[in-house]
């Protein structure tokens, strides 16, 4: 077990891959010199120099296209998008090329890429450097989505990533990079693709990802001081989508949160809420409840911003409700 | 001209992309065809036939919407593309491609794209590839006009000048973006220009003229090599609509008849004969056998049978992945429950 932040977990990760596998390179804006908007390249060009972190210009759809090339002549890219935000200009690269390649050409050849990017809230960042639009590329088949809460799964799921036949969109939350804890990078938590129970629980079952991680572990510690101990899953990756876990514990608990800081509608609580109501339905004792981000863009002000994603009082109070 | 060019290897290109997408366009008409999108390149034939004749086997490349003729001049099967186009297990990709997503890795065709400038970046991708593998394989996008005013475009031949990749980006410039000719679709059609100003080797061509095609690709093919990336707009007119069915209200009959007097397969035949390079009984013959050649690919595409269903589920992800759970299989789980 090291001591290791969310960020220098990541660094950590790209740096191991690097020396692993010589097909890996970076490629982005400020991924070399300056080291990464977020600080997640810092000083790597230093041991592998500008062959391996490939500073681009300003030119997000080249970026992502030409990973998408890179990645069938033989090298494994790592693109950076600097922020998730950014999706909509790339989209085409992502949606239409990297997803779906393998399946057009009839699984001659895949896209083995992982495009790195962050997104979220907590930085006062307004509302074009603020989203979680990770619901885009679940609903697009062919990409693989891993959304890391701790420092260990930043760097075990990264390193898988770049084993993987497949593009991999690889999100990480801005307001995480400074946390620091514990982490075993030696052993991951739990294989790709399967959830982990971050706190057991009997009254309710929250299911979240990213940073809302944090949130629920907040709330249920505070709804355990109420009588109310709260089950709650870190999902890791959004595809694969874990459901065996998640339906294991709902018909436990009897009953779901869907917790996500991304907007309620269309969104990744939605597509768990509906699922979980097909799955598990014979044994809700209650609705699944979708907490999510307010339907609005996000503020600048950090009082609008803080309030328009769930909060841990939101979470206690909501549960609470629903339990009694 | 000197008398040493391919220029019979050449027609024959050109006489068998020609011939096969008069063949093809027979078997949408037909409804052999998958889908509703079929764009025919009669009258494109020379840039497809001059630049391929360039690339070296280990070369790559993406193409377009229009890009039939590219592949057949790259060396594609006449049968096993017709079969893709017609949707068919025994095509190239299987059926899932069609006419618009057709690819084969081992000709390095890394894919053409239904999206206007959608591949274009994937050859800069591939110059990366290459250069960093120290590989001697230079990558060609060929895109239409109509990819001239995508931002990506220009993005990739920045990208492409600046990191001095061994990339050639070939405009093969009908005039029509869709339905809409290129005076409607920008101020300047001077496209050596742009491509200059990112630091690209850059030229013009005739694609009327099929050994002035071949020329100029071959210097843009070394130099790009030798890691000057380079850009070629090849001039032609697309003698038909933008798809099988178009009929082209948007252009006059005049324009469509002066049009087609730039066919770059009678002028190569033309050129043949008045060389004395072959007698019009040979290319007669050839004509002829090519023909039969392509009636067999639409024979061997009505005969080869469609994708089975169980396939619709494969290759959404890589091997030993699993695979998406179908429709029914999730709703009869669903409504089973105790």
């Amino acid at each position: 077990m090291v001591e290791i932040t969310y960020r220098d977990a990541l660094r950590q990760a790209l740096h191991d891959a690097m020396v692993a596998d010589d097909s890996v390179v970076v490629i982005g804006e400020e991924v070399g010199l300056y080291g990464g908007a977020y600080g997640v390249t810092k000083d790597l060009i230093r041991q592998f120099g500008p062959e391996r972190l490939i500073d681009t210009p300003i030119s997000e759809p080249a970026i992502i296209g030409t990973a998408v090339g890179a990645a069938m002549t033989g090298l494994r890219p790592v693109a950076e998008l600097m922020y998730v935000d950014f999706l909509g200009m790339t989209m085409d690269q992502v949606g239409n090329q990297a997803a779906k390649i393998r399946y057009m050409f009839g699984g001659q050849i895949g896209v083995p890429m992982v495009l790195r990017t962050q997104g979220g809230t907590g930085r006062s960042a307004g509302a074009q450097h603020s989203q979680s639009l990770e619901a885009w590329i679940m609903h697009t088949p062919g990409l693989r989505l891993a959304m890391p809460a701790t420092a260990g799964d930043a760097y075990h799921l990264l390193r898988h990533s770049l084993t993987l036949p497949d593009p991999v969109v690889f999100i990480e939350h801005k307001s995480l990079y400074a946390r620091k804890e514990e982490a075993d990078l030696e052993t991951p938590d739990a294989p790709w693709g399967k959830a982990v129970v971050r706190r057991r629980g009997e009254h309710v079952t929250i299911v979240t990802y990213s940073r809302m991680v944090h949130v629920a572990l907040d709330a249920a510690k505070t709804l355990a001081t109420r009588g109310i101990e709260a089950e709650v899953i870190d999902l890791r990756t959004l595809n694969p989508l874990d459901m065996a876990t998640v339906i294991a514990s709902v018909n436990r608990t009897g009953r779901a949160v869907a917790l996500s800081e991304g907007v309620l509608t269309a969104g990744v609580s939605a597509e768990l809420g509906a699922r979980i109501s097909e799955e598990c339905f014979d044994y809700l004792e209650d609705p699944v409840l979708r907490i999510a981000g307010e339907d609005i863009p996000i503020s600048v002000s950090q009082a609008l911003e803080g309030s328009s994603i769930p909060t841990v009082d939101l979470v206690v109070e909501s549960i609470e409700k629903m339990v009694r | 001209m000197s008398s040493n060019l391919p220029l019979f290897d050449l027609y024959r290109t050109m006489r068998r992309i020609r011939t096969f997408e008069e063949h093809v366009g027979e078997l949408y008409v037909r409804g052999l065809s998958a889908g509703s999108m079929l764009h025919l390149s009669i009258g494109e034939e020379g840039a497809a036939a001059g630049v391929c004749a360039a690339m070296k086997p280990q070369d790559s490349f993406t193409t377009h919407h229009r890009g039939h003729g590219i592949f057949l001049a790259r060396g594609a099967e006449p049968d096993r593309m017709m079969a893709e186009i017609g949707g068919k297990e025994t095509g190239y990709c299987r059926g899932k491609g069609g006419s618009m997503h057709i690819a084969d890795m081992a000709l390095g065709h890394l894919g053409a794209n239904a999206i206007v400038g959608g591949g274009i970046p994937h050859v800069v991708g591939a110059g990366l590839s290459y250069k960093r593998q120290k590989k001697d394989a230079v990558s060609v996008a060929f895109f239409g006009d109509g990819a001239m005013q995508q931002g990506i475009l220009y993005e990739s031949m920045n990208m492409a000048a600046l990191w001095e990749l061994p990339v050639l980006f070939v405009c093969i410039n009908n005039q029509y973006g869709m339905g809409t000719r290129i005076d409607r679709a920008t101020r300047s059609t001077a496209f050596d220009k742009r491509a200059e100003a990112f630091g690209l080797k850059a030229e013009m061509v005739d694609g009327e003229d099929v050994e002035s095609v071949f020329q100029a690709a071959q210097g843009m093919m070394d130099a790009a090599r030798a890691g000057q990336p380079g850009f070629m707009a090849v001039s032609c007119f697309r003698f038909y609509g933008h798809g099988r069915m178009d009929k082209s209200p948007y252009r006059s009959a005049e324009e469509e008849e002066t049009g087609r007097k730039r066919d770059p397969v009678a002028h190569a035949r033309a050129g043949l004969l008045a060389r004395a390079l072959a007698t019009p009984e040979q290319l007669d013959a050839l004509d002829a056998q090519i023909a039969r050649e392509m009636s067999a690919a639409i024979d061997f595409t009505a005969a080869s049978p469609a994708p089975p269903l169980t396939s619709m589920f494969r290759d959404v992800y890589g091997a030993g992945q699993p695979e998406p759970e179908p429709a029914r299989s999730r709703i009869d789980r669903i409504l089973a429950r105790v």
